[in-house]
C-alpha cells in the first residue's frame, strides 16, 4: 500500500506545516492537508491531528475541535482500524473525542513547558513503534502547558493490563521518576494507544525531530516504523 | 425563555494545580484561613423555550457533552424564569 498522510488543519493548528514539511520533505511521503470544515479524507490511510490551539483551545484543550466536520470522518476512520496520530493539541482532541481514555490537565507547574525530553518505547510490537531503537530512550521535544495526563484507577488498570501505554516521559540513560517527568502525568505517561492499536496519542513532537539540521532527528524512527508497517 | 446559569466543578478527586497556586497567594497575603481552594468555570446563556423540562433537558446535554467533560468535572446550574 503507497502511504498517503493526511495533516487535518484546525483553526488554530500550528504544527500542521511541521508534520507536513517531515512527512513530505524528510520522509518523503504523499502528504497533503485536511481542512476542519471538509469531510473528505481524500484517500488518506494515516490521519495526523497536528499540534496547536485549536478554537483557541476555549471551554478545555480540544473540547471544540472535536466537533468539526473532519472529526466525524476521522472518528469513522479510526473505528474501521485506520490509523490515526494525534500529536500534542491532536492527543487532547482524541482524548475530547473519546477515542482514547482519560483527560489533559494543566501541567503541575502550572508553566507552559518547551524543551526537549528523552521517552522509552514501553510497547515495542505497535506499528507506531516496532522500528524504533529502543535500546535507549530517544529525544524529542515537547511544548505544551496541560499535558499532565490524568486516568481514575480502573482506566489505568485497563491500560495497563492491555499494553496500551506507548511512552513514558524518562531521562537521557532511561529512569521514570518525578524528576524526569516534565509535566505531572500519572505514571509519566507521555503517549498511549487505544485498545485496537490504531489510534496513538502522545504529547511529544516526533514531527519536530525529523530534520537533523534541527539538531535532533530521532523522530524519524517514528515515521519510519509506521511506514515499514504500512508497507 | 429561560437564564441558565451553570457552574463547573473539577471533581475532588482531580488535582487543581490552579487553585493550590492561588492559595499560596492568599498564604502570602496573610489569610492563613483559606483552605481547598478550587478553580472552576461559571457560564451562562439564555435558552428559547417555554417549556422547563426541555430547557433541563437541553442544558444537561450541553454540559455533559461540551460545556464540561464529565472523567474530570462535574456541573450544576440553576434556570431563571425571564
Amino acid at each position: 500500500m503507497k502511504p498517503k498522510f493526511g495533516v487535518v488543519v484546525f483553526p488554530g493548528s500550528n504544527c500542521d506545516h511541521d508534520a507536513y514539511y517531515a512527512l513530505r520533505k524528510i520522509m518523503n511521503v504523499d502528504v497533503t492537508f485536511l481542512w476542519h470544515k471538509e469531510n473528505d479524507l481524500q484517500d488518506t490511510n494515516v490521519i495526523i491531528l497536528p499540534g496547536g490551539f485549536s478554537y483557541g483551545d476555549y471551554l478545555r484543550c480540544g473540547a471544540i475541535a472535536r466537533f468539526s466536520p473532519i472529526m466525524n470522518s476521522v472518528v469513522d476512520f479510526a473505528n474501521k482500524g485506520g490509523i490515526v496520530i494525534g500529536i500534542c493539541n491532536g492527543f487532547q482532541v482524541l482524548l475530547e473525542a473519546g477515542l482514547l481514555p482519560g483527560v489533559m490537565i494543566k501541567n503541575k507547574s502550572l508553566k507552559f513547558v518547551c524543551k526537549d525530553i528523552y521517552l522509552t518505547v514501553e510497547n515495542k510490537k505497535t506499528v507506531f513503534t516496532s522500528d524504533i531503537n529502543f535500546e535507549k530512550p530517544f529525544k524529542v521535544p515537547i511544548a505544551h502547558g496541560e499535558g499532565n495526563y490524568f486516568a481514575d484507577d480502573e482506566t489505568l488498570k485497563e491500560l495497563l493490563d492491555n499494553d496500551q501505554i506507548v511512552f513514558k516521559y524518562s531521562s537521557q540513560d532511561g529512569r521514570i521518576d518525578d524528576e524526569s517527568n516534565p509535566n505531572g502525568s500519572t505514571m509519566n505517561i507521555a503517549g498511549i494507544i487505544n485498545r485496537n492499536g490504531n489510534v496513538l496519542g502522545m504529547m511529544p513532537h516526533p514531527e519536530r525531530a525529523c530534520d537533523p539540521v534541527l539538531g535532533k532527528s530521532d523522530g524519524k524512527m517514528f515515521f519510519e516504523s509506521i511506514l515499514k508497517n504500512l508497507n | 425563555m429561560f437564564k441558565a446559569k451553570v457552574i463547573i466543578k473539577r471533581r475532588p478527586s482531580i488535582l487543581d494545580p490552579q487553585g493550590i497556586a492561588v492559595e499560596k497567594g492568599a498564604f502570602h497575603l496573610g489569610l492563613t484561613n483559606i483552605k481547598e481552594t478550587r478553580i472552576g468555570k461559571f457560564i451562562e446563556f439564555t435558552v428559547d423555550t417555554k417549556d422547563k423540562m426541555a430547557a433541563e433537558k437541553e442544558v444537561t446535554e450541553y454540559c455533559n457533552k461540551l460545556l464540561a467533560n464529565p472523567i474530570m468535572e462535574d456541573f450544576e446550574f440553576t434556570l431563571e424564569n425571564l
